[in-house]
């Protein structure tokens, strides 16, 4: 009896060690964030500090922080949006009429490296004078999420007994007001995983962000790269605003826990 | 009827993607047979293959291919292998379980430039949490991104910490998938865990195993934001990959049509790599 006690407790000490490593880091940068300059040089690391804002206010009050915020949300949630519009019936068509080929290139696509896009796209936006639009931005975002969200959304359309459609069909609906009535309703679920993910991605995006955008549209990520620049040793703002760019992805999980992984291995899994 | 329908469904999403992807890559390849230095304000000049011929006797190309195959294959490696230990540690029923699940999720979800961001600090010399740690057990601290040495292990540590999670939860929601049977009758036929892990989960599990290896290495083999922002390819080209050297070539020295001969080298060992784990695992479906 007291050996089994043992062994549990020695198991969930096991899984409280290996938690604490993903934790440790993202802590450490809050920490790190809510420290003042001092605390932050001095040596060994002070555990027991007082805390401050300062360096989030200081974050918000310079650089046009808040643009940047309002920036990278844009951007994504117009990516997200033209790729459920474009993205929705691809989806259903591909499922439903079995047209696997047009799968496997989408697959394809999302192995194509970001810079071999990168190239063409930045040589056509300078010439056609769109470099730091969000056009620019939304455009090569797009590139990421249109591929992605109807790859999870050809599993969810699978996944719809063929028998509703046909029921509705016999009630005299068109195959266009089956889709918008019948089936979007029951694959909202996916629709709403495939979305928080696509933003996900979307508001992570560093490279083409980096090359395509500028003073006026630029986004978060590109926003904290450049402040590591000037920024060197000011590791409180650093750490402060790399909590803040990273807190929104991290909430949007608690959202879609379920069926993250998931969404994020549909696409290979037929491959 | 059904094929109007069909198309309608699906002509405006694959015009978007031609137009967003197909046509890039056809002017990649295009630009890949030509010299172009963009910020000369002439126009691009026919070379032939001369671009790819060029790259077999540049060192700086045999370095990133040299930094991406030890990143990747030190990357995939150790997220497989501490992936699918903790996956078997974690098959069973436990209180805490799908809290313990989320925590996993959040490495995955973070911002890339913020996690490298962090990491950047945690490596400090003097001030990083790392070496702290270090000397606390009575090693002697390292430079970690300022050593050559160092660099790719460096940045292969922090890769690790924010992938290894997706490796893990693949490999569980599979374990936890598995029907029973199997492990009874081996049990009853007198099995040892270990022999049960090895005969029968592992072979069990391998799909979903190739599987994560598969998204896994698309990414690793093109891993930009990570090394961009810790190290630049630093020092000097320690840690240029090639996906690095591709942005530089394209970016710092605006050599347009060398860039896109590299991205098409870049491209071809992604695919090849996709193409043999295909092979592996559609081998052992069959």
């Amino acid at each position: 009896m007291s050996k089994s006690y043992i062994k549990t407790g020695l198991f969930y000490i096991g899984i409280a060690a290996i938690t604490i490593l993903p934790l440790i880091v993202f802590l450490w940068m809050f920490l790190t964030g809510l420290k003042t300059q001092m605390d932050n040089l001095a040596i060994p690391p002070k555990i027991i500090f007082s805390p401050t804002l300062q360096n989030f206010k200081s974050v918000f009050a310079q650089n046009n922080f808040l643009k940047y915020l309002f920036n990278s949300f844009i951007v994504a949630v117009f990516a997200v949006a033209i790729s459920l519009l474009f993205g929705l019936p691809a989806a259903y068509a591909i499922a439903r009429f079995k047209m696997h080929k047009i799968g496997l290139t989408l697959l394809i696509a999302r192995m194509i490296p970001f810079i071999s896009y990168l190239i063409p796209w930045f040589i056509i936006f300078r010439k056609l004078r769109l470099v730091d639009t969000y056009i620019a931005l939304i455009t090569t975002h797009l590139i990421i999420t249109l591929p992605f969200i109807i790859w999870i959304m050809v599993n969810f359309f699978e996944n719809v007994p063929i028998s509703l459609e046909e029921a509705a069909r016999i009630d005299g609906c068109s195959y266009f007001q089956v889709f918008v009535r019948i089936l979007i309703p029951v694959v909202r679920n996916g629709i709403f995983t495939s979305s928080v993910l696509g933003f996900i991605f979307s508001w992570n995006q560093f490279l083409f962000s980096l090359i395509l955008s500028g003073n006026r549209t630029m986004t978060v990520p590109v926003a904290v790269f450049k402040f590591i620049s000037y920024e060197e040793i000011n590791w409180g703002g650093l750490a402060a605003a790399a909590t803040t760019i990273t807190l929104p992805p991290l909430i949007l999980t608690l959202f879609i826990q379920k069926h993250m992984i998931k969404g994020l291995t549909s696409g290979a899994v037929k491959g | 009827m059904k094929n109007r329908v069909r198309y309608t469904f699906i002509l405006p999403a694959l015009i978007l993607m031609t137009i967003i992807v197909a046509f890039p890559i056809i002017y990649n390849l295009y630009m890949s047979l030509h010299i172009w230095f963009v910020a000369s304000g002439s126009g691009p000049h026919w070379n032939g293959l001369k671009n790819y011929i060029a790259l077999l006797s540049d060192k700086r190309f045999w370095n990133s291919i040299r930094v991406t195959i030890i990143f990747t294959v030190g990357a995939l490696g150790s997220e497989v292998l501490i992936g699918v230990l903790l996956a078997l540690f974690f098959n069973r029923q436990f209180k805490g379980k799908d809290i313990i699940k989320t925590i996993f999720l959040f490495p995955i979800a973070a911002t890339p430039v913020a996690v490298a961001l962090i990491w950047g600090m945690m490596y400090n010399y003097d001030l990083g949490i790392i070496n702290v740690l270090l000397k606390a057990i009575g090693l002697p601290p390292l430079l970690w991104l300022a050593d050559p040495k160092w660099v790719i292990p460096a940045l292969i540590i922090t890769d690790a910490w924010q992938w290894t999670p997706l490796i893990l939860l693949i490999v569980l929601s599979n374990l936890e998938s598995l029907p029973t049977d199997p492990f009874e009758s081996a049990k009853v036929d007198g099995a040892n865990s270990l022999q049960v892990i090895l005969y029968i989960t592992l072979p069990m599990v391998k799909p979903a195993i190739i599987v994560a290896a598969m998204i896994r290495s698309i990414d690793a083999i093109k891993t930009f934001d990570l090394i961009y922002v810790m190290t630049q390819g630093g020092p000097d080209i320690a840690s240029e990959n090639l996906n690095l050297y591709i942005f530089n070539m394209g970016f710092s020295y605006f050599r347009m049509g060398m860039a896109s001969t590299l991205a098409i080298v870049l491209f071809t060992i992604v695919m090849a790599v996709n193409v043999f784990l295909a092979v592996i695992r559609n081998r052992d479906v069959t």
